[in-house]
């Protein structure tokens, strides 16, 4: 199967689960079993590859430009956490569909679970690093849902919250280390950076870099100093527990520093930093485990301390620690997701995790039993099950490994490391089903139904093969290895056996097992030593950190932001201006280009115009009413100076426009108080006036300065004044750009016109259905109305006018693509033909003469313009290309037929309909009861007998 | 010429911003008309002013920078769309509170002066 499906169909299927909600639990489970399977049958198909030694690939460009392309790549590496990612995956689905109780949404629960196992096989199957870097986050942020997936619990918040925190700032960190890596290799494909190590290690950016991406891979897998967001996480469901913490989501952190080993590893830098934080973590992780009373918890610590030595393996930076690290990560999958799973079953079975009120299960729950003693034996070093053989390899490396010079830190430590471990395992066997039976469990234990069992029982039974039987996994342990060392080291030739003779690692072993059984027998007093020292509490320190970046925050974003719009309107005003000023300041001025064009008095007439007009709004901008009326005046002035510079579009776009916008505000203004009142100090006004007035100089200077300048590169406007006729069929060069250079950009404004008038539908609507429809329906109006509002003279005059409009519409609709016009400004002139019905005849009269809802004539625009950028996908074009062609029916002239005018018909409708709907939201508020609304176009008719004119009229 | 067009665009973004930062509904919304003007013939002027030679093919052999016009076009009838938004919500405000003011919390700070 392709890589790519093998990523995509978890991500594909991730609402499977979901929507089979309805169908039951068994089905949800189901669906989710059948993806997972297909995607693991889909990786084997490439087994033969893998096994040849082969790598595959899958690639298609993305975003080449930045790097960014869509590379997976497959080799043993990769193929081996992908087995273990959807193999343990479909053991945890079996298994989670019998844990989870009748209350919980299982659909939802699985929907959560593809798309994190998705984010994880994308990790392990990248090939480009900005890739990887996008499944990273993701599995940060599906980790997080499965986490909080107890929502009503708050510990299951917090955790979730912490993971997501620490987790996803070391993402960030990450993505700085990538990035940098990336600029040193000159590429962003890892078959390319890995094969440039000493480039890579001899760069200056060398240190950065590493310290960037461990702090991703630390942050994930849970080493010191970040370790303490893992055991929180155990707040989620046991089978979440059991598949991020054994498996997945930690593995992820170590998986990346086992793919960058080729490059990063070998140096001190390296070796200091990854060592010593895995020694930390193994030690510190095993003691702490082992005074945890909740089994998860010391499941959890006991993973902290089992990543700790992967990872410590990985810092020696040897082919033999490669090697341990690679077994190790198999050999801690199997026995370490068995164990989560029982520690579910025993918390399913018993309702406590609680070790202090268990112990004598082993009869109660002889299979439960079998399955968690050995896989607990195994995590403690005993020989014939697995964890014995890779615990041993890396008491030989550590052995072997040199701190600072001296000799006996790194085994000592690795030997107190496994004595803990060995001593948990032992609690953890000991203190839950040896001991005498007690009768105070909180529910009567007995074995869970197979569905429960079989799915550990299963790993029970690999971690007993591999270690009676290491040679089954010594090929794939060496062929992983191979793919982790690339080129830069051979594959060391140890074999895998249970017996190397009386070596070292032996005597450390038995060390580490005889001095397991020794703490375990003196854990009383060790607990109270415990408990009485004194200990920093991981949970507090993070808050503490969190509340005070908080604090910092909001000592900084206040004073600017305090929800005054006035203050950030002032702020931004301000950095503009000063930014603008800085850039001014530093950069060249060219001397001027262009010459000053003269300027006739009728220029300066009509500027002068604008400037009162403006000033006038400014000093009298309390009257509303005046300022509107002036600010007519501005637009009709710039329309005016559109058509002198040669913009009869823009033109005639700003006029209708302008009549609409008017109507608009003072269909408001019927509403808002008439006049400002005078709140502001004298104070505050010159100090707006003085930002006004920064603000208003710097756009002068700026637009002063590059109108005497030519631009510094060639426009490309010379393109589409060279192919609009060729290309685009039409001689309005602004207008083929709309429909059809730029059609894209065209289509998605009108969808945004759309949007905004379906927004201010759904605003009327919430207005009128609030407690503000009684105030509006009982409201006096504060101005005194006409007594004849439709005069007659008016509707006759519309109704007129009405058909001229339209064909005026019509015909600037037409002639668009030669001339100025087309469907923007066609579309307001027909909306202001349909406005004036409106206001002439009243709304009731008009509303009942609407044929088409305005909604639907806004989807209808839309709809008639995406098609049309459909329909070049049917001749292989791709989307809005347009074509025209010249058709002569005999009697007429030759006339030219264009896709783009189908474009334009969209574009028509969707502003017709656009402005429509907005308007008529707020004529709807207008509405008052006791005035009904009249059903007849006109006030006073002759026509009509005078009575029922004034029942019209609701007087 | 050029410096009738420029000192337009300044005192128009002037007069908006003063307007925006006035402190009840209706005034900002004409202040924020007034820049929508003063950046729609801004970048209309990025196409240079050129007096009679419009973007319509002829046999004309020097026309004016088309770009901007497009561009400009949809912008003016977007910023339709948008002013009816935020005159609607303004209104609903003012519906519902009785009161138009922009800021969130008048009696605080200096802006409630």
């Amino acid at each position: 199967m392709s890589l790519f499906l093998i990523v995509a169909l978890p991500f594909l299927s991730a609402l499977l689960p979901g929507l089979m909600n309805q169908a039951g639990r068994a089905a949800c489970a189901g669906v989710t079993f059948t993806v997972t399977l297909a995607a693991l049958v889909g990786l084997f198909t490439n087994l033969h590859t893998i096994i040849a030694g082969d790598v595959v690939m899958y690639r298609v460009d993305w975003i080449p430009s930045l790097g960014l392309n869509f590379t997976l790549m497959l080799d043993a590496l990769g193929f081996f956490f992908a087995t273990l990612i959807l193999g343990i995956g479909l053991l945890i689905i079996a298994y989670a569909r019998f844990y989870l109780a009748r209350e919980d949404n299982m659909g939802e629960f699985f929907t959560y679970l593809l798309l994190f196992q998705g984010a994880m096989v994308g990790i392990v199957l990248s090939d480009n690093i900005l890739l990887l870097l996008v499944f990273w986050e993701l599995t940060s942020l599906s980790s997080f849902l499965l986490i909080g997936y107890w929502k009503h619990l708050p510990e299951g918040r917090q955790g979730a919250r912490m993971a997501l925190t620490v987790t996803g700032m070391g993402g960030l960190a990450m993505i700085g280390g990538m990035l940098i890596l990336g600029q040193i290799a000159g590429s962003y494909d890892l078959s390319v950076i890995l094969q440039n190590r000493e480039l890579i290690q001899q760069s200056d950016l060398y240190l950065p870099a590493l310290i960037l991406i461990l702090a991703g891979c630390f942050t994930k897998s849970a080493q010191f100093p970040f370790h303490f967001w893992l055991p929180h996480a155990m707040a989620a469901p046991t089978p979440v527990s059991a598949y991020l913490h054994s498996a997945t989501m930690v593995k992820a952190g170590i998986f990346l520093m086992a793919r960058m080993w080729p490059v990063l590893s070998g140096t001190p830098e390296w070796f200091w930093l990854v060592t010593g934080a895995g020694l930390i973590t193994m030690v510190l992780g095993a003691v702490i485990a082992l005074f945890k009373h909740d089994l998860k918890a010391l499941l959890a610590f006991s993973t902290v301390s089992h990543l700790g030595l992967i990872t410590m393996l990985l810092g020696t930076g040897t082919a033999f620690g490669a090697m341990a690290a690679v077994f190790h990560i198999l050999n801690h999958a199997t026995f370490k997701a068995a164990l989560f799973m029982s520690a579910g079953i025993i918390d399913h079975e018993t309702h406590t995790r609680d070790i202090r009120r268990l112990g004598g299960l082993r009869h109660l729950m002889p299979i439960t039993f079998v399955i968690a003693t050995l896989a607990a034996l195994s995590m403690a070093g005993i020989p014939l099950l697995n964890g014995f053989l890779s615990k041993e390899m890396m008491l030989e490396e550590a052995y072997h490994t040199v701190l600072g010079g001296n000799h006996w830190i790194v085994p000592a430590l690795a030997v107190v490391g496994s004595l803990f471990s060995a001593a948990y395992c032992f609690r953890l066997i000991g203190h839950t089903f040896l001991g005498p039976q007690r009768d105070d469990y909180p529910a009567k234990p007995h074995d869970p139904p197979a569905g429960l069992w079989l799915p550990p029982a299963l790993l029970v039974v690999l971690v007993v093969a591999i270690g009676i039987a290491p040679f089954l996994a010594e090929p794939a342990v060496k062929g992983i290895t191979a793919a982790v060392l690339g080129n830069t080291a051979e594959v060391p030739t140890a074999y895998f056996k249970i017996w190397h003779g009386l070596v070292p690692a032996l005597y450390m072993s038995i060390v580490a097992v005889v001095g397991g059984l020794v703490v375990l027998a003196l854990f009383k007093p060790l607990l109270k030593l415990w408990d009485a020292a004194p200990r920093p509490e991981a949970k507090t320190i993070f808050e503490g950190l969190v509340e005070g970046v908080v604090r910092l925050a909001k000592a900084l974003i206040l004073p600017l932001h305090n929800g005054a719009f006035s203050r950030y309107a002032a702020v931004m005003a301000v950095t503009v201006v000063i930014a603008g000023y800085y850039a001014w300041a530093t950069g060249t001025v060219g001397a001027p280009t262009r010459s000053v064009q003269p300027a006739g008095a009728i220029e300066i007439a009509g500027w002068v115009m604008m400037v009162a007009a403006v000033l006038g709004m400014v000093f009298l901008h309390r009257n509303r009413l005046l300022s509107l009326v002036l600010i007519g005046i501005v637009g009709l002035m710039v329309s005016v100076g559109f058509v002198f510079f040669s913009a009869p579009d823009l033109a005639m776009t700003q006029i209708t426009v302008e009549v609409v916008t008017t109507i608009l505000l003072l269909l408001a203004l019927n509403f808002l108080p008439n006049e400002t009142p005078v709140e502001s100090t004298v104070l505050r006004r010159a100090r707006d006036m003085t930002v006004a007035v920064a603000g208003g100089v710097a756009a002068m200077g700026l637009s002063y300065h590059y109108l005497l300048r030519d631009a510094v590169t060639a426009p490309i406007s010379e393109f589409h004044l060279a192919n609009s006729y060729k290309g685009g069929g039409g001689t309005n060069v602004v207008n083929v750009i709309l429909v059809d250079f730029r059609g894209f950009d065209t289509f998605g404004e009108i969808i945004v016109l759309g949007i905004a008038a379906v927004l201010i539908y759904a605003l009327t609507e919430t207005l009128l259905g609030g407690p503000v429809r009684a105030r509006l329906l009982n409201r006096t109006p504060d101005k005194p109305l006409a007594g004849d509002q439709h005069p007659m003279m008016m509707v006759v005059l519309t109704r007129v006018a009405m058909p001229v409009v339209m064909m005026v519409a019509f015909y600037v609709f037409l002639r668009g693509h030669n001339e100025p016009g087309g469907g923007f400004i066609a579309g307001l002139i027909a909306s202001i033909g349909l406005v004036m019905q409106y206001m002439a005849s009243g709304y009731s009269w008009a509303t009942q003469r609407q044929r088409y809802p305005h909604h639907g004539v806004i989807g209808a625009g839309v709809l008639i313009a995406g098609l049309t950028g459909i329909g070049s996908w049917f001749v292989g074009k791709p989307f809005l290309t347009s074509d025209f062609t010249y058709v002569r029916i005999p009697p007429f002239e030759k006339f030219e037929l264009a896709t783009a005018a189908l474009f334009d018909l969209g574009v028509f409708l969707a502003v017709v309909g656009a402005v429509m709907l907005s308007l008529d939201g707020f004529s709807r508020l207008a509405r008052r009861a006791h005035v009904k609304d009249s059903d007849y176009a006109m006030d006073i008719n002759p026509a009509r007998s005078e009575n029922e004119a004034l029942k019209g009229q609701g007087v | 010429m050029e410096i009738l067009v420029a000192s337009a665009i300044g005192i128009l973004t002037a007069g908006g911003l003063y307007l925006v930062l006035r402190m009840r509904t209706f005034p900002v919304i004409l202040g924020v008309s007034l820049l929508t003007y003063a950046v729609n013939v801004f970048l209309f002027a990025s196409g240079r002013l050129t007096i009679g030679a419009p973007p319509i093919l002829t046999d004309a052999t020097t026309y004016t920078d088309p770009l901007p016009q497009a561009l400009v076009l949809t912008a003016i009838v977007i910023s339709f769309g948008m002013t009816a938004v935020v005159v609607m919500i303004a209104l609903g405000a003012y519906l519902g509170t009785n009161d138009d003011h922009v800021d969130d919390a008048p009696g605080r700070g200096e802006d409630a002066v």
